[in-house]
């Protein structure tokens, strides 16, 4: 086991490399740059802003001084739009804030999701089952950029119970809005996922074994019925979290939380490379990490799985 | 009075397609301590009869009627109510060992919960309750057993801890549905040999499901035979079987293809004696990835591991061997599926191994292949006359799509399909049709060979007696040669000329299938066919069994393959037991005595 996880850890690194590099080249070859603007600035002037980011240099000394940087000093670079910040504040400043309504987000989402799923499995074609599959398919078509302004209209504007943005820190009335907003989908993915696998599971042969054991119901579903069942759900977790602590820009923009997503998205529009590399290898990291601990509960679930 | 009273049951299913009727008010019973044969093919409602008592029923389905245990009545209850009696008094095993066990449960976890819940135990006492009955199923190594995971034991074995399992509470009925039909004849019957044993020792009753008449006359007390849902027969065993009342009971005894009889029609006699096929000292390995090292290692499995052998025009070749012998890879590896890993196969003097698709491609007009499940193996989205025309489209290509459409509709009549099914999928025909498509799909080019892979198993009884009679008037008609490949000792002898014996990779014995029945040498042969059930009380009863010691080793053990040669084990443990020949045809692998090879095994079980 140890060994595995060391395996994994050990591939991640090239694979983060040939991330780096790839995303740089891309950046390279993309028309503009960071201080292109409407009215263009003398030449003299441009020539010493791009001496001074290193953008007058070749191409591979770029890449190669950012490499350098980035793994012996883990240095990702001054932001080239936000003056006199660097990636790592950035990043310091705005996951955190990502990083705790992700979290919520997602305890939520598989919370509410998975028990919703169970429930309208083992009630098939009853009203729970109904209320659940209509929740689930409500709460999926309504999308985030719908949910936040309704949630704002409606708990902000119209009840007056909750701020309608801000960040303060991260107090309790701050938070329950954006994850609100971004835990819904989420929930009604889990929740149909689940509820499919449930009703898979319960026909298999080892819960009609169960049955005729005599055991009482409830042992049959959670003991054996629970672990088969979140197998395909931890497939789609592993993204789904990532997805969740990396944030979304609409979150980030409806509710002026100050997280990452909205840094993220404002670097690309104005080519600010420093910013999109730190965060672009952030992400990467992550998804690498997740990957590798639902790899681990799989082989929680399936005994057959081991490393 | 009797244990199990069931009083005018049926059965209904309700689908889209209307209400499906599939038991139609039977009456049956069981008393205690009797073993009570339930026999009919697919459809007959066997098994709904049991699940229905059981409370097991899809949602779909419906019973009406009544089921009395032990003046209980068992239908339409509450499932507490059910739950009372399940697992405690009346317990049941199924068929398909591989998948009846909870994945991620231990064997004693799974065990020790029907005790937590019928008998309120747990703890210690639990424990040892659950290595008794371990140990009374014959598990070796209960101890160590009792803590691993299903997908750790073989089939055998599980099917044991399933035995185990609904023993523990001593229940007065056991409900065994096909049992031992997903499982290998030798394992088979040692399982039978436990639950006869059982039924003895325990007096527990046993309705055995099962669609086999041999398990059936070894096994059973009385007999009830089901058709579609009714009940046709009932009897005493040796009045059923020796004096069959109802044609379908006969018709039933009669398709029965049996290993100390061949039926008389099956007299194929061999009049050419040209080589088609030479296959010399082919192999086939695969490499299997075990734990180990930081980065895993690789182990060689043999799954071939050096099979020579002719195949005359006309001839057909019968292949036996139990699961993991190595006889579809051999199928594949001749027809170039999978690549031989060395070895050559000579194809009308022709060296085929190692050849590429492209180069492969004009001789599979001659070389086809039957699989073994006729479903799963047709395309489902195209008709059953798409499938049977692709081959002309690749083969003959000239021909217009109306003689096309001819020659197919002909094919059709000649395997015995409607002419108006022209248009019809895949899964609206049952499964004895479905073989018949893929016989018209394999046979349309006209072939020399065609290697039928477990073409009838999966099929029931008096399906597979037709198409082995189909397949036969083909070989006829064509000269054609055959490959036919089975578990089941009984068709093999219905339809070959020679036998081939395979055991883990390796032949151990080939001779003329008379030879092979009549006069069989290896210890593993004998075995073989001491363990397949003859449908016939009197005989089956008497009849020694040959049984070999310990569970059928893993192919990747590197010893597996010196089992019958333990002698040779210490000289040198990669060594290969060569063929003799000793008489003209009758080739035998070097083996020691049964004595030999029983004293070895005892002596390292001691050890």
């Amino acid at each position: 086991m140890l060994g595995y996880i060391l395996r994994r850890l050990a591939i991640a690194i090239p694979v983060l490399l040939i991330l780096v590099v790839l995303s740089f080249i891309l950046m390279y070859t993309a028309p503009g740059g960071p201080f292109n603007s409407d009215r263009p600035l003398p030449p003299e002037v441009m020539a010493n802003i791009e001496a001074k980011y290193g953008l007058d240099q070749p191409f591979w000394k770029q890449i190669a001084t950012y490499v350098w940087n980035v793994t012996t000093q883990f240095d990702f670079g001054p932001s080239f739009q936000y003056k006199n910040r660097t990636v790592n504040d950035i990043i310091a400043q705005g996951f955190p804030v990502t990083l705790t309504y992700g979290f919520w987000s997602f305890v939520i989402a598989v919370t509410f999701g998975i028990s919703l799923g169970v429930a309208a499995a083992i009630r098939q074609n009853t009203w729970l089952d109904y209320t659940a599959v209509g929740i689930s398919i409500g709460a999926q078509v309504l999308p985030n950029f719908v949910m936040a302004p309704l949630l704002i209209m409606f708990f902000t504007l119209y009840l007056g119970w909750l701020p309608g943005g801000g960040w303060e820190g991260g107090q309790w009335n701050y938070v329950i809005l954006p994850v609100t907003a971004l835990a819904t989908s989420y929930m009604a993915s889990i929740a149909r996922i689940t509820r499919s696998s449930m009703l898979e599971v319960l026909n298999t042969n080892f819960i009609r074994t169960a049955q005729a054991k005599g055991l009482p119901k409830q042992q049959i579903i959670v003991r054996h019925a629970m672990k088969p069942t979140l197998m395909p759900v931890l497939s789609y977790l592993g993204p789904a979290f990532v997805g969740m602590i990396t944030g979304s820009v609409l979150i980030d923009v409806f509710f002026s939380t100050g997280g990452i997503g909205q840094y993220f998205v404002n670097s690309a529009f104005n080519r600010d490379y420093s910013v999109i590399m730190g965060i672009t290898i952030l992400v990467g990291a992550l998804t690498i990490m997740f990957n590798l601990v639902v790899d681990l509960l799989y082989a929680w679930i399936d005994p057959k799985i081991r490393y | 009075m009797a244990l199990l009273d069931v009083k005018n049951l049926s059965i209904t299913f309700e689908t889209p397609d209307g209400d499906v009727e599939a038991v139609k008010g039977i009456n049956l019973s069981i008393e205690p301590g009797e073993c009570l044969g339930i026999v009919g093919e697919s459809g007959s409602g066997k098994s709904q009869t049991m699940m229905a008592i059981m409370g097991l029923l899809a949602k779909n389905g419906a019973a009406t009627g009544s089921a009395t245990f032990n003046g209980q009545e068992m239908l339409n209850v509450s499932v507490a109510e059910a739950n009372k009696v399940r697992g405690a008094d009346v317990a049941m095993i199924f068929q398909d060992p591989l998948t009846s066990l909870t994945p991620h449960l231990t064997v004693g976890q799974q065990m020790r919960e029907v005790l937590d819940v019928h008998r309120n135990l747990s703890g210690a006492e639990a424990k040892k309750l659950c290595l008794d009955w371990l140990e009374r199923v014959r598990i070796p190594e209960a101890k160590h057993r009792i803590d691993q995971y299903p997908h750790q034991l073989s089939g055998g074995m599980r099917q044991r801890v399933m035995i185990a399992m609904a023993m523990l509470c001593s229940p007065k009925l056991l409900i065994a549905d096909e049992p031992t039909t997903a499982l290998d004849v030798t394992v088979q019957a040692e399982i039978l040999d436990l639950m006869a044993n059982l039924q003895k020792e325990e007096n527990t009753a046993i309705a055995l499901i099962t669609h086999d008449m041999g398990v059936v006359a070894r096994m059973c007390d009385r007999v009830a035979v089901m058709r579609h849902g009714e009940y046709v027969e009932e009897g005493q065993i040796d009045a059923l079987f020796h004096n069959p009342q109802h044609p379908y009971t006969r018709m039933l005894l009669d398709a029965m293809p049996r290993i100390d009889r061949p039926h008389e029609a099956a007299e194929v006699t061999l009049t050419q004696s040209e080589n088609i096929l030479n296959v010399k000292d082919m192999n086939v390995k695969f490499d299997i990835r075990v734990a180990g090292g930081l980065f895993g290692k690789k182990l060689p499995l043999r799954a071939v591991d050096g099979i020579s052998f002719d195949l005359a025009r006309g001839e057909t070749l019968g292949i036996v061997g139990e699961s993991g012998c190595g006889k579809s890879t051999l199928a594949r590896a001749v027809l170039q599926l999978v690549p031989p890993t060395t070895g050559s196969v000579l194809w009308m003097g022709r060296e085929t191994a190692g050849l590429d698709r492209q180069a492969m491609k004009p001789l599979r007009k001659d070389l086809q292949i039957v699989l073994q499940d006729p479903l799963a193996s047709l395309n489902p989205r195209m008709t059953i006359a798409a499938s049977i025309a692709e081959p002309l489209k690749t083969f003959q290509a000239e021909l217009s799509s109306n003689e096309r459409m001819h020659k197919v509709a002909e094919m059709m009549e000649r395997v015995g399909l409607d002419r108006n099914m022209i248009n019809r999928y895949p899964h609206e025909l049952s499964g004895g049709q479905n073989q018949r498509v893929g016989i018209a799909r394999a046979m349309i080019n006209r072939p020399e060979l065609v290697i039928c892979d477990e073409a009838v198993s999966a099929l029931d009884v008096s399906i597979q007696a037709q198409i082995v009679a189909l397949l036969k008037e083909f070989q006829t008609d064509m000269g054609l040669s055959m490959m036919f490949i089975s578990h089941d000792l009984s068709v093999v002898r219905d339809i070959s000329h020679r036998i081939m014996v395979l055991y883990l990779g390796r032949v151990v014995e080939l001779a003329d299938r008379d030879t092979i029945y009549t006069n069989p040498i290896h210890p593993y042969t004998k075995s073989l066919i001491s363990a397949v059930p003859i449908p016939d009380p009197r005989i089956e009863r008497t009849r020694p069994r040959i049984q070999l010691p310990g569970e059928l080793p893993s192919p990747l053990d590197p010893g597996a393959g010196l089992r019958f040669l333990p002698s040779k084990r210490h000289c040198d443990p990669n060594y290969r037991p060569q063929l003799n020949e000793v008489a003209p045809g009758h080739w035998v692998a070097e083996h020691d005595s049964l004595e030999e090879i029983m004293e070895t095994e005892a002596r390292q079980l001691a050890s």
